[in-house]
């Protein structure tokens, strides 16, 4: 069976945002409607979207780190939203395991978010429907696009690469791979709530600095060296500067 | 979690309307068993009347809560897995049954369809409420399985969650039937006003005990957990929105604690210590004070709705130590 997921990369994740402005602007103009801001230019802009980038401070200064954490619908392989939906609006795709909303369906009662543990599901407050992120399901399978394009707006979007998108369940895909490979995690896994996608660790990055490094030992211009000086008998081939 | 205030209408007052039904129904059976002594007046139908309105009552304050009230009829749908659209079914069930056996007391169309042994007719519109009760069973459980189903909402994961819905219901639902009979110098009266102090006493009981166990709780959450870092100091800097978002407007009530305590004493003032004082010491004569304990005790109900939604805290909310 196929899981398609995303798995992040903590580690290279810089909080751009860059993944969270692509994505409203693909999901916004899609089909589905837009989706709503209230007072966007204002003191206190708010609105509907599908991913949020967070930003977490590790440890006590000076020993800190900063760690951006982007947040979305995980499409958990057991998702606890789907089953309480009164109306079937919410459903998980037994093809590729994308959980969904159809927002013609749904009746705004707002139930299933109260059983998503990680706040991954927003109602829009001028269509009153539940959205969440869909995996750009509306993307990925458009064949008019070009293949290396087929995939969610975050990932193609972000500088860093930090996004890495694939069916999980497949082991030879990129995604699978980060996972086994980097350490993939899931979040609150108390829950057993089975989360798609994934998070790749903070790593620890030592590199060996060696006295010759710094001196760049292996130069040839190096200028401590006494190098061959220029004939002073007769002009040099660009006439000015030589050994 | 931030209580919304359609639901805590729709939860109190069904509570109530079912209870008042199960306070009529029963005393009738007690009446027909001869255990409770004849009465003049009969005034079931107009109390299964008053409990159909109070059901529909919740059921119109219900639709304030949805974005598409006019597709609530879908939410009928997925009753195999949803406990609130096997509210959304039980609750017009238990109408019709509850309307039907009032319009058969109130019209007097009640043939008897058959006796028990020992002679004891049995009438269509015995067989209705009987029907109703079930109903109103089904309409409790699902009501609070709502609640009771969301195993990370651990302050409303416990069996306790439905006694207490039931418990609740039920006393409320005496204390008003108390209040009619005292009204309609009704022979019943000692029956429901026993009923209604018994009923308080049990869900202050059971209510406190659920206090006591989410006093208790510790979530197994944490922020680490929520990010993945393992780390014990970790600060929020950016909660990836500047003027809040759904997540900080539904999840988070932002009230102190101060007055946390002030709803929480007082709904156990007035939810179950004030009915109950009132219930014993007055007399069925000055039936005005019977009224005044049901609506305390209705009021407090509200607030002990409110305060059951302030108590559950959701998970979610660690992604928003900023103002969580
Ligand atoms: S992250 Fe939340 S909304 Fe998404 S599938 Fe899991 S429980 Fe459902
Ligand atoms: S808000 Fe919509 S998707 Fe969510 S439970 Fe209600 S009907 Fe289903």
């Amino acid at each position: 069976m196929t899981q398609l997921a995303l798995v992040i990369d903590l580690n290279t994740c810089v909080g751009c945002h860059a993944c969270v402005t692509s994505c409203k602007e693909w999901n916004t103009s899609g089909e589905a409607g837009p989706m709503v801001d209230r007072n966007p230019y204002g003191a206190e802009p708010t609105g509907t979207f599908f991913n949020r980038v967070q930003s977490f401070e590790v440890g006590e200064f000076p020993h800190t780190q900063t760690v951006h954490f982007p947040k979305s619908c995980l499409h958990c392989e057991d998702p606890p939203c789907v089953p309480v939906c009164p109306t079937g609006a919410s459903y998980k795709r037994p093809e590729d395991g994308i959980v969904l909303v159809d927002y013609d369906k749904c009746i705004g009662c707002e139930y299933c978010s109260w059983a998503c543990p990680y706040g991954a599901r927003e109602i829009d407050e001028q269509q009153k429907v539940m959205k969440k992120c869909t995996l750009c399901v509306d993307r990925i399978y458009d064949e008019s696009l070009p293949e290396q394009e087929r995939k969610p707006v975050c990932v193609l979007s972000c500088p860093t690469s930090a996004r890495i998108y694939g069916d999980i369940h497949d082991p030879e895909s990129e995604a699978a791979r980060a996972i086994n490979e980097s350490g993939g995690y899931q979040l609150m896994p108390e829950w057993s709530t089975s989360p798609a996608n994934h998070y790749l660790p903070r790593r620890k990055v030592n590199i060996a600095i060696h006295e010759e490094d710094l001196q760049r030992a292996d130069n040839p211009l190096r200028k401590e060296d006494r190098g061959p000086r220029a004939p002073t008998t007769r002009t040099t081939l660009d006439d000015s500067t030589s050994w | 979690m931030k209580p919304a205030i359609s639901v805590l209408l729709l939860t109190t007052l069904i509570g109530a309307g079912q209870g008042l039904f199960l306070a009529y129904y029963s005393a009738e059976w007690l009446l027909l068993l001869n255990i409770l002594p004849a009465t003049q007046g009969d005034y079931g139908g107009e109390a299964a009347g008053l409990s159909f309105l109070l059901l529909a009552a919740g059921l119109a304050a219900s639709f304030f809560h949805l974005g598409h009230p006019q597709r609530a009829w879908r939410a009928a749908a997925m009753w195999r897995t949803s406990w609130l659209s096997r509210e959304v079914i039980a609750l017009p069930v238990a109408m019709a049954l509850i309307l039907a056996y009032a319009l058969m007391k109130l019209t007097q169309n009640d043939p008897v369809v058959f006796s028990l042994g020992s002679g004891i007719p049995l009438t269509l519109s015995m067989l209705a409420g009987f029907g109703a009760v079930l109903a109103v069973a089904t309409l409790f459980v699902c009501t609070a399985m709502i609640y009771a189903c969301l195993k990370f909402l651990r302050q409303w994961h416990s069996p306790l969650t439905v006694l207490n819905f039931l418990l609740m219901g039920c006393a409320s639902g005496f204390t008003l039937a108390t209040a009619l009979a005292a009204l309609s110098e009704d022979t019943r009266f000692d029956y429901f006003s026993g009923m209604a102090i018994m009923l308080t006493l049990a869900a202050l009981l059971s209510r406190y005990a659920s206090l006591s166990r989410n006093r208790r709780l510790r979530s197994p959450s944490s922020l680490q957990s929520a990010i993945g870092v393992h780390h014990p100091r970790i600060r929020q800097l950016a909660q990836g929105a500047m003027g809040g978002s759904f997540n900080t407007r539904a999840f988070i009530h932002g009230y102190g604690a101060a007055l946390l305590r002030l709803v929480r004493r007082g709904f156990i003032l007035l939810a179950f210590v004030a009915p109950v004082v009132l219930l014993l010491a007055a007399h069925p004569a000055t039936p005005s004070i019977f009224v005044i304990a049901f609506a305390l005790q209705y009021l407090g109900l509200l607030a002990e709705r409110w305060y059951f939604f302030i108590e559950a805290e959701h998970p979610q909310n660690i992604y928003y130590q900023m103002i969580s």
